[in-house]
């Protein structure tokens, strides 16, 4: 399965990543990293990411989205064919609720390829 | 995150303990939580799929645990609701980075629509009110229109994050 991962400038963005790469090693997925920040700054995510798919030791492509991750990240789903998007499952807040924010909804509404939520 | 406060702060909120009498003739008990989870867990326990909110209150008792170790911590404010000396109702408020408080509230589902949620926040605001705290905050899924009512009659006003939650905010001082 080519499985797309959204990777956001968070710490639960980088969980996701671990989980998806996790599991892309029993079933043999083929991943790809989309990169994307909401707040902070894409280079230090894309650094990041670059670097813990180095320690994982795992295979597979990063791009950058700088604009519109939502939009683009169901794009390129679609464009190239990809059986599967993955998110994080968004930030908690202070008392534990999960905050999903624009890029989840945007995906979740629009894309025909089938979404996950890493929580 | 930023939340925006009213200008105009609410007050005149009731203090725990206090005992109310719901509209189905129960008798309640608000109190501030000392700590005892136990009856909390049970409670947890016996909630309901579709009265979750946003992943909480999570489902396996070792996870209901953790969650409310850590939301039942001393910088943060509970209160209790009671009936018959098992607990139906619980709001808490949490500490934010911000120094505002984020509060949620469950009621069990054989106690909703009986205005036990209103008594509720409306004690614990009066408490939080007590302990000097000034602003609170919270979120809540945009269909759930009964719990948005509930908050605007309380005196929280809307204040953006119209995806799948809104976000509502109260100024206590």
């Amino acid at each position: 399965m080519r499985v797309l991962v959204g990777i956001e400038d968070t710490d639960h963005g980088i969980k996701a990543l671990e989980s998806t790469v996790e599991r892309a090693k029993q079933t043999g997925d083929d991943l790809t990293v989309a990169i994307y920040a909401t707040d902070g700054s894409i280079e230090e995510t894309e650094s990041a990411v670059r670097d813990r798919i180095e320690t994982l030791d795992v295979d597979c492509a990063v791009e950058r989205i700088d604009s519109d991750p939502g939009s683009r990240l169901v794009e390129l789903a679609e464009r190239e064919e990809y059986d599967q998007i993955v998110l994080s499952g968004g930030q908690r807040s202070p008392l534990g609720k999960i905050k999903l924010d624009d890029v989840h909804e945007f995906v979740l509404l629009n894309s025909r390829t089938t979404v996950k939520l890493v929580r | 995150m930023s939340v925006e406060y009213p200008d105009e702060p609410v007050d005149g909120f009731p203090t725990p303990p206090r005992t109310v009498t719901d509209r189905e003739g129960r008798e309640i008990e608000l109190t501030r939580a000392d700590g005892d989870t136990e009856d909390l867990v049970e409670m947890y326990l016996d909630f309901e799929e579709e009265d979750r909110a946003q992943g909480i209150p999570p489902t396996k008792e070792p996870d209901i645990r953790e969650w409310l170790d850590a939301v039942m911590t001393d910088d943060g404010l509970n209160v209790i609701a009671r009936n018959e000396g098992n607990a139906v109702g619980h709001v808490m408020l949490v500490s934010d980075s911000d120094g505002a408080y984020e509060l949620a509230i469950f009621v069990l589902q054989p106690y909703q629509g009986a205005g036990i949620g209103t008594a509720l926040v409306e004690t614990a605001l009066g408490a939080a009110a007590e302990e000097g705290i000034d602003r609170v905050w919270l979120s809540v899924e945009r269909w759930n229109k009964p719990a948005v009512n509930l908050y605007e009659k309380i005196g929280f006003q809307s204040c953006g994050g119209e995806r799948f939650e809104r976000m509502m905010a109260l100024r206590l001082a």
